[in-house]
């Protein structure tokens, strides 16, 4: 080989490498940052990353916190406004596009999922948790990724 | 010299003798009292033991799978409960979690979803005053 060629493949590989990254090939999902974001929506929950949704999502989801999921969780308009501010800005079409990675694939641009565990990329990576597995006391369905991805909180879903 | 001190002592004295400027649950009290007496006149005061029933029943009322405050909360309020989609709540009584009930603000936000839910409707003000005694108290 050309000497000369080697800085540009070593440039090329660590560019190569930084776009898996970047790319959300390591299971990283920035937390939530916002307090009054990490108060309201981890209540009940825990505050999932806004780069798990596309922007679409969340303002659906914000337009009936009343009934969200069937739950009253509901808050006054200045908290709401702030919070949809929030998540947009950092949906996983907007701002938080380098995290969210492949996350939308396969999700049509017209549609607006509610559910972070019925996203396709979602479901294939779990297709190997047994519905036993999903009803253990500890776990109690899918909103719990605590339980498993014990770092989840600081936004690393490794397995 | 000693009229300064004199006064200064009278000072002293009017801020002791003022009941001790009660924390933000005190006002919370107060405000549900002041509303329970208003909807019932006769009314004379929260009962920790009322508040205690109200915690402990179930209610027809609100939604079939959060029939009771323990169905989130526990049975026993100085211990922790666990939301239906797993996470932790904090104990509720303040003796288990001192930080409990000091904003307002967040004490009616969950009456208000939570009497939603369970009995199917708002809380009364001595219900509120009732539980929220109970949790003090424990």
């Amino acid at each position: 080989m050309n000497l000369s060629y080697r800085p540009l493949l070593l440039g090329i590989s660590v560019l190569a490498f930084s776009a898996a990254v970047l790319a959300g090939g390591n299971h990283y999902f920035a937390p939530v940052a916002d307090p009054v974001v990490l108060e309201e929506c981890g209540s009940c929950h825990m505050a999932y990353a806004p780069s798990m949704l596309p922007a679409r999502s969340w303002k659906r989801m914000m337009g009936d916190l009343g009934k969200h999921f069937g739950d009253d969780a509901s808050v006054d308009t200045q908290t709401a406004a702030r919070i949809e501010r929030y998540l947009v800005a950092n949906a996983a079409d907007t701002g938080g596009r380098q995290y969210a990675g492949k996350l939308l694939r396969g999700v049509a641009p017209d549609n607006a999922p509610l559910r972070i565990t019925e996203l396709p990329k979602w479901l294939r990576e779990h297709r190997e948790v047994s519905a036993r597995e999903w009803r253990h006391k500890e776990v109690r369905g899918k909103a719990n990724c605590v339980a498993c991805h014990s770092e989840a909180a600081r936004g690393y879903y490794d397995d | 010299m000693s009229r300064f001190n004199i006064k200064t002592l009278g000072v002293v004295a009017l801020i002791l003798s003022t009941p001790v400027a009660a924390g933000p649950r005190d006002a919370l009290l107060t405000q549900y009292a002041a509303a329970a007496k208003v909807a019932t006149p006769a009314f004379s005061g929260f009962s920790a033991a009322r508040g205690k029933t109200l915690h402990s029943q179930n209610f027809a009322g609100g939604k079939a799978d959060t029939p009771a405050c323990g169905s989130c909360h526990g049975n026993d309020p100085r211990a922790a409960g666990r939301t239906r989609s797993g996470k932790a709540i904090e104990a509720m009584a303040v003796s288990a979690t001192p930080t409990r009930y000091l904003d307002p603000a967040k004490v009616e936000k969950w009456f208000r979803r939570n009497c939603n839910e369970v009995l199917g409707r708002a809380c009364t003000p001595r219900e509120k005053g009732d539980w929220l005694t109970y949790m003090t108290q424990l």
